[in-house]
């Protein structure tokens, strides 16, 4: 199959008018709100050196915050705020997916556009600003008519800074909860297709340039006063703001929304969740690529209506449990403790996503290990790697403790490449996922948790509020409680990764539900 | 008859800086000045010697630190000095032309700033293009940039004009023009002055300028007013410096008949 017959290029294309037009939509507002903010706080800090200052270094200290962090920070924050409206106004709002972007991409437009508009009135010509003081203008009228015209060209750079910031950083709003352009690249790193991330970063990358081209053009135009180029401008922006926008209200979000989390195992199963439900005859939608904090949030706030989540990760996170119960004991009060918050622990999927330490098999024969006790007396001499949360969670202080494991080195990695690592000794042990299909593909064994320091973590399929008392909906679902088992999961888990047209994770929910649809 | 001076200034003082560690600049230093209606005043004086703050203090571009300054009889205090500045036509040492505005824009801002109809701006923008001998319809629509240093300064002093003070003020209106220029928009202007009754203070540089123009000459130094006077009054000065400065224009003539000899070129 050549490059570019393969069929994920039309798959991506039909999700641009979505992507697109809501990457749009968020960095276009982001920038508006970022400008009204900045302008009116340059200009009254203008004559004020020591305000400017105190700007100028907290939009700088703001830009020192890597975006993904930045965005990330104000999805509690607002979920606060609304639980605090709710309150006390009788009225909440959504925390979830634009309104935080929005905030936050606004937030990061802010240093270019104070910068530059400081630097461009205090480049205005003293004699200029004294002979408009000097012709009869007042304060308001020399700025309006004098020192912003002067200093438009330089603002109108950092403008074109800030909008092709905003528009880059608009791609890391994904994971909680706005579609943007990000969707394809989350999307595609997750499932390894490499097309997405590719035609996620092309399209994220044209989109910059254009806007920057168009600003571009109104920028000349108006150093150079002329009104056609100021004009030209502004119709291209307003063609590309009203272009995202149509097939935006063709298309409100409607039916039931699935959610999915960032990676391929969580993107399969929201597609056979979607699949299943239009089966039966609901219109559904999805969300995907959600942070693993976010998504329950949304949940419970129903932006979404239902996902799959992990037993084990909602005691710890959720829950705040450090202690560890036997498997039916726990999901038990999870679900006595969900109900609590009205959510619906419809059941079991039949398979476990456990944390696991796992190593290649032969090497770990060799040393005559067979689970994690017999770990720590070879664990001083040995490295070991795990994904980025992992060492920061309650399960990683419930295995040291229980078995006194301390390595000479941990790494943190991308998930992807922890197996290869661990199979090419790069590392000699990495915390795996127990579903994950390359623990078959490299020969890797996981060891065994025979002291449970590592709580069990059923996949179980969660309800929102809303959907509680959705019968139909609970109908469509019900067949696929218990029907997936670990070996099941693992190779569906494998396909996923597999890198050409049939591991998209629309065509792997499809064979899925070929294998255990019939049991 | 005694007629109260239309601009007067009893011992002003302005002194800058002094913060710091930098030393305070008497930039003014005890300045008393009358200047009667219908009056051309000359001032004069080397570079830093305070004239430039003098003219901004009497339309409140800067405040005074001492004394009391009267305009057309009100304390320039106790007026609003944005109203004080439309009425009062200025010339800037450096033009000061609006870069972003035409040539137009920028002889009508007052009239504009003042609420005058737009068409009676426009007549009265060409009224003084011609009166500052400028092309009309050569003039109108160019910006600062596509002109002359020396049609720079006529737009300037068209701007100074345009609200139909009675008062200009003007700060070295026609350096950086070749001597022909300078010397016809010199008489121009002066022309201007008597055609229109107006009240005119000008700042130069050049003394044969202020002795050709002035009913009356300032000579400022170091902040002070050194003399004050008509030219024939002022010849007959004591100060040194005072002598100096008239002694250099008749020098200079002098010089230049030796070495043209009459009816030569001209
Ligand atoms: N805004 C200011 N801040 C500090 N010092 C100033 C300021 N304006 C003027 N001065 C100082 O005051 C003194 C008088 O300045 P002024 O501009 O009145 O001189 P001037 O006679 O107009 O000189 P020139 O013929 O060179 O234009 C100078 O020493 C100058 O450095
Ligand atoms: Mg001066």
């Amino acid at each position: 199959m050549s490059f570019f017959s393969d069929p994920r290029w039309g798959e991506a294309l039909a999700h641009l008018p979505d992507y697109l037009g809501n990457h749009v939509r968020v960095s276009v507002t982001a920038l508006a709100l970022g400008l009204v903010v900045s302008l009116p706080l340059a200009i009254a800090a203008r004559n004020h050196r020591a305000i400017r200052g105190a700007l100028l270094g907290f939009a700088s200290i703001v830009q020192t915050v890597p975006g993904l962090a930045l965005l990330a920070l104000f999805y509690p924050l607002l979920l606060a705020l609304a639980a605090l409206s709710l309150a006390w106004f009788g009225a909440g709002f959504s925390a979830f997916g634009f309104l935080p972007a929005v905030l936050a991409l606004a937030l990061y437009s802010m240093l270019p556009v104070l910068r530059n508009t400081i630097t461009g009135l205090g480049g205005v010509d003293p004699a200029i600003r004294e002979a408009a003081e000097g012709v009869g203008m007042t304060p308001l009228q020399s700025l309006f008519q004098v020192e912003l015209p002067l200093a438009l060209p330089v603002m109108m750079a950092g403008i074109r800074t800030a909008a092709v910031w905003v528009i880059g950083t608009a791609t890391l709003s994904t994971p909680i909860g706005q579609t943007s352009l990000g969707n394809y690249i989350f999307a595609g790193l997750q499932t390894q297709n490499w097309v997405f991330v590719l035609f996620g970063c092309l399209a994220a990358a044209m989109l910059a340039l254009a806007v920057d081209q168009l600003l571009a053009l109104i920028e000349a135009g108006i150093r150079h006063r002329s009104r056609l180029r100021v004009l030209a401008g502004g119709i291209g922006i307003a063609t590309l703001v009203a272009a995202t926008l149509v097939p935006q209200t063709a298309r409100a979000p409607s039916g039931i929304i699935v959610g999915a989390k960032t990676f391929a195992e969580q993107y399969v199963l929201s597609a056979l969740v979607a699949q299943r439900l239009r089966a039966a005859g609901f219109s559904a939608g999805s969300r995907e690529g959600l942070g693993s904090n976010v998504i329950f949030e949304a949940l419970a706030a129903g932006d979404i209506d239902v996902y799959v989540d992990y037993s084990g990760t909602l005691w710890a996170n959720q829950l705040q449990r450090a202690d560890i119960r036997p498997r039916a004991e726990l999901l038990a009060e999870l679900k006595a403790t969900l109900a609590h918050r009205n959510i619906t622990l419809l059941g079991e999927l039949g398979f476990e996503n456990a944390y696991a330490l796992v190593m290649p098999r032969r090497r770990a024969e060799a040393l005559g290990i067979r689970g994690i006790a017999d770990l720590a007396s070879h664990a001083a001499t040995m490295s070991m790697a795990a994904d980025y949360e992992f060492f920061s969670r309650p399960e990683w202080a419930g295995l040291q403790k229980a078995y006194g494991l301390k390595f000479r080195t941990q790494r943190q990695m991308q998930p992807d490449f922890m197996y290869a690592a661990a199979a090419s000794g790069e590392v000699d042990v990495i915390a795996g996922y127990t579903s994950d299909g390359l623990i078959a593909k490299y020969d890797l064994v996981v060891l065994e948790d025979t002291r449970h320091a590592i709580p069990p973590y059923d996949a179980i399929m969660l309800l929102a509020p809303k959907r509680a008392g959705d019968e139909a909906l609970r109908a469509a679902l019900t067949p696929l409680l218990g029907s997936i088992d670990i070996a099941t999961m693992r190779e569906a888990n494998l396909r996923a990764a597999g890198g050409d047209g049939a591991s998209s994770p629309d065509a792997v929910a499809r064979w899925l539900w070929d294998k255990v649809g019939k049991r | 008859m005694q007629i109260s001076p239309l601009i007067a200034f009893a011992h002003v003082g302005k002194s800058f800086g002094g913060g710091r560690g930098t030393q305070a600049v008497r930039a003014v230093d005890d300045v008393s000045l009358e200047i009667a209606e219908g009056e051309f005043l000359v001032i004069v004086g080397g570079s830093g010697s305070g004239k430039t703050t003098l003219l901004r203090l009497a339309n409140r571009l800067i405040d005074a630190d001492q004394g009391q300054i009267t305009v057309e009889g009100d304390d320039v205090r106790s007026v609003d000095p944005i109203q004080l500045r439309r009425r009062i036509g200025y010339v800037f040492q450096s033009g000061g032309l609006f870069p972003h505005f035409s040539v137009s824009g920028n002889i009508g801002i007052t009239p504009k700033l003042i609420g005058t109809p737009p068409d009676e701006i426009a007549a009265r923008v060409d009224e003084l293009l011609d009166l500052v001998r400028l092309d009309r319809a050569l003039y109108r629509d160019r910006f600062p940039h596509e002109l002359s240093g020396g049609q720079r300064q006529r737009v300037g002093v068209a701007r100074a004009l345009a609200a139909r003070p009675r008062i200009v003020l003007m700060d070295e209106p026609f350096g950086a023009l070749d001597p022909l220029t300078r010397d016809a928009l010199g008489d121009d202007y002066r022309e201007l002055h008597r055609k229109l009754g107006l009240t005119t203070v000008m700042i130069t540089h050049d003394m044969t300028e202020a002795l050709l123009l002035a009913d009356r000459i300032a000579v400022m130094r170091g902040g002070k007013l050194l003399a004050q006077g008509t030219p024939a009054q002022l010849s007959r000065s004591e100060d040194p410096y005072v002598g100096e400065l008239l002694r250099t224009p008749r020098r200079q003539a002098e010089r230049l008949n030796a070495l043209l000899p009459r009816g030569s070129a001209a």
